[in-house]
């Protein structure tokens, strides 16, 4: 082989949750490259799948609470899934690194900043705490924190919103990982923030030349960060292109309602149309499309499994309306499901 | 850091002052003439007299007031009817024994709790769970005067290994240690079996935070999450606990003294009661309250050191 592997590559990743006693998917068969120095962002309501998607890639799906029950998860071209738990600790935080959404709860309370930022770098990289510290001002005045050498010294509760997710940033980019999941980062923060955030990301990916797994709800934001979209619904990508494509011409009947639900801020007053209906829930998943109780285009066809077939070169939807998949292809996919 | 523990001490002083305002109310709202309660009821009326004058009980009632809380402040809390001796030395002198026990039984509690309690959460709904949970309800459900006896009967009178009669010489730290013992697995079960719930569930919710997710993110090892994450943030309900229960020790020692015939306040206030030693038992009373407001002082700093966002507050 001549290209260097993908930053990470997920193959029909499947997770399951128990749930009275039965393993139930929440994850059904999600698929993604993301090379380096390249976003896609992970798009779709809450509960369809977004966290345990990344989660799963942390390696923080573990019994008795979960699995992960099936797929291929290479990072750097090494198949990580159901590694044992010490090797996925070396992994973690050094090779790839997670930025959650609560800045409230998500850093300990007892513990300096600048401690739990060292804590990496003593860790994966051996470094002394003095060390590590001194490392961690940098990465502090990376993420344009103000006074960084004082600041290293606070706690958590001394920081404003906006300030311990960069925080959480700088702990996530320490050992500069090849691949960084970031899951909702800025949703708890307001407006303003968000932005600065946001541009604080694309920033660093750029000079780090991470591959970066954007999370949010929000496809507003999404314009903004990523090159490439997935679209989640149910447990399954049922959309998946480049961000111009999907922006252009949403293919997917789910995507199309996502768009409809964006609040426009030049058009103040009006209604914010949430999407009418809700998700299947996970112990009643119909086997033909999930979006199918919500869908106003739902015809005949839609009760059989869907594919995920090319609408575009590189723009492809789980939906026969759009992309015309046989009855062939579908029934292709009924098998891939059970497999 | 010095203001904060200045502030802490500061604030102590209110609490002092309404402990003495209630155990002088305490003292004069239980019915009946002090002096003839003490005298009996055949005292002569100019005896019952000379005892009020000596007892300042015919001033009126703020100079009382003043006079008992000033010399309280002072550590003067007159002396006892019955030997006469100031109350201060008396309780001095037997205070050590209360303090041994009281200490021991606390580190009993916390020795064995605190790590029961973490094992316990590590291995939720296992086998060592639920037997740490059982052993917790029975220990919890033994009163000190039964466990008390069975101890006794078992390590004094059986086995022989520990003494029954428990007045250590207090210049001798090893039959200090040998004599408190017994009195202190009796009275430091019941604690273990508590603090074993509260490390429990202080660990188990701990354990389920966010923090927990970031540092397992960042690749901790699994035991340096839960002895550095969890654990530090887990010790902040725990020790609250322990100072709380280090105020209901100092009271449940009163029964251990005499279940193991120690001597210690607890014998003082039983002699107290039967000699209707009132002095001493308004002395004791104050004392009591001044122990609680010291470890309840102790917690508090103790908390703020481990707990960053307190010393804001
Ligand atoms: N520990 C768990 N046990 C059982 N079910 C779980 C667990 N964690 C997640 N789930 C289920 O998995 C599904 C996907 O949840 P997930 O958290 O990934 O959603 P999400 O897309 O991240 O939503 P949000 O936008 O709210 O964060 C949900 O139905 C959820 O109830
Ligand atoms: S498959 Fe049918 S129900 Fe599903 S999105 Fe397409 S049109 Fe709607
Ligand atoms: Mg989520």
């Amino acid at each position: 082989m001549m290209t260097a592997p993908a930053a990470l590559a997920v193959e029909d990743l499947r997770t399951e949750f128990r749930i009275a006693g039965t393993w139930r998917s929440a994850v059904r068969g999600v698929s993604f490259g993301l090379a380096r120095n390249e976003t896609l962002a992970l798009v779709g309501e809450s509960g369809c799948g977004k966290s345990v998607t990344a989660l799963s890639i942390m390696g923080l799906v573990q019994p008795p609470l979960g699995r992960v029950a099936g797929g291929r998860i290479l990072l750097e071209g090494q198949e990580v899934a159901g590694l044992p738990e010490k090797q996925w600790e070396k992994l973690r935080g050094d090779r790839i690194g997670m930025i959650f959404q609560e800045p409230m709860t998500s850093l300990n309370p007892v513990m300096t900043v600048g401690d739990q930022v060292a804590e990496a770098l003593v860790i994966h990289k051996g470094l002394s705490r003095a060390a590590a510290l001194e490392k961690a001002r940098a990465l502090f005045e990376e993420v344009k924190i103000p006074s960084a050498a004082t600041r290293l010294r606070e706690y958590p509760h001394q920081f404003s919103g906006g300030m311990r997710q960069r925080v959480m940033i700088a702990m996530a980019l320490a050992c500069e990982p090849a691949v960084l999941l970031a899951d909702e980062p800025t949703t708890a923060l307001d407006v303003t923030i968000q932005a600065q955030v946001l541009g604080l990301l694309a920033d660093l990916r750029e000079r780090h030349g991470m591959a970066v797994l954007f999370i949010t709800h929000n496809l507003g934001v999404v314009a903004q960060i990523a090159d490439r979209v997935a679209v989640m619904y149910a447990g399954q990508i049922v959309e998946e292109g480049p961000v111009a494509n999907i922006f252009a011409a949403p293919a997917h009947p789910y995507t199309r309602a996502l768009f409809a639900a964006i609040p426009r801020l030049d058009q103040p007053h009006q209604a914010l149309s949430a999407i009418p209906g809700r998700v299947p829930p996970l112990d009643a998943m119909p086997v033909g499309c999930a979006f199918a109780s919500r869908c106003p285009e739902k015809r005949a066809g839609c009760e059989a499994p869907q594919v995920l077939a090319h609408v575009g070169a590189a723009h492809r939807a789980r939906c026969h309306v759009a992309t015309g998949a046989t009855a062939f292809e579908a029934a292709g996919a009924a098998v891939q499901d059970t497999r | 850091m010095i203001w904060f523990v200045a502030k802490r001490l500061l604030a102590a002083v209110p609490t002092l002052l309404a402990v003495l305002t209630v155990v002088f109310i305490i003292v004069r709202i239980v019915p009946g003439d002090p002096a003839l309660v003490i005298l009996g009821d055949q005292a002569t009326a100019e005896a019952a007299a000379a005892l009020r004058t000596r007892l300042g009980l015919d001033q009126p009632m703020w100079v009382q007031y003043w006079t008992f809380v000033s010399n309280a402040l002072t550590g003067n809390f007159g002396a006892s009817l019955v030997t006469g001796r100031p109350i201060l030395e008396e309780v001095g002198a037997v205070l050590p024994h209360t303090i041994d026990l009281t200490l021991a039984s606390m580190v009993l509690g916390v020795v064995v709790g605190v790590p029961v309690g973490i094992w316990a959460a590590l291995h939720r709904n296992g086998a060592i769970d639920v037997a740490a949970r059982l052993l917790s309800l029975l220990g919890l459900s033994f009163p000190v005067f039964v466990s008390g006896i069975y101890l006794l009967l078992l390590f004094g009178l059986y086995w022989r290994l520990f003494p029954v009669i428990g007045n250590a010489d207090l210049s001798d730290f090893g039959d200090r240690l040998h004599k408190v013992v017994l009195p202190a697995v009796a009275l430091g079960l019941t604690m273990a079996a508590y603090i074993t719930r509260v490390t429990r569930s202080a660990m188990l919710h701990s354990l389920g935070e966010d923090y927990i997710r970031t540092a397992r993110a960042k690749g901790v090892p699994w035991r340096r999450v839960v002895w550095v994450h969890g654990l530090r943030n887990a010790s902040l309900p725990v020790v609250t606990v322990v100072g709380l229960y280090v105020g209901i020790l100092i009271g449940n020692s009163v029964l251990t003294e005499i279940v193991f015939n120690r001597p210690g306040l607890g014998k003082i206030i039983v002699g107290a009661l039967n000699q209707r030693d009132y002095a001493m038992l308004q002395g004791l009373m104050v004392i009591y309250c001044f122990l609680i407001v010291v470890v309840n002082l102790v917690t508090d700093l103790l908390y703020g050191v481990m707990d960053p966002r307190v010393k804001q507050a």
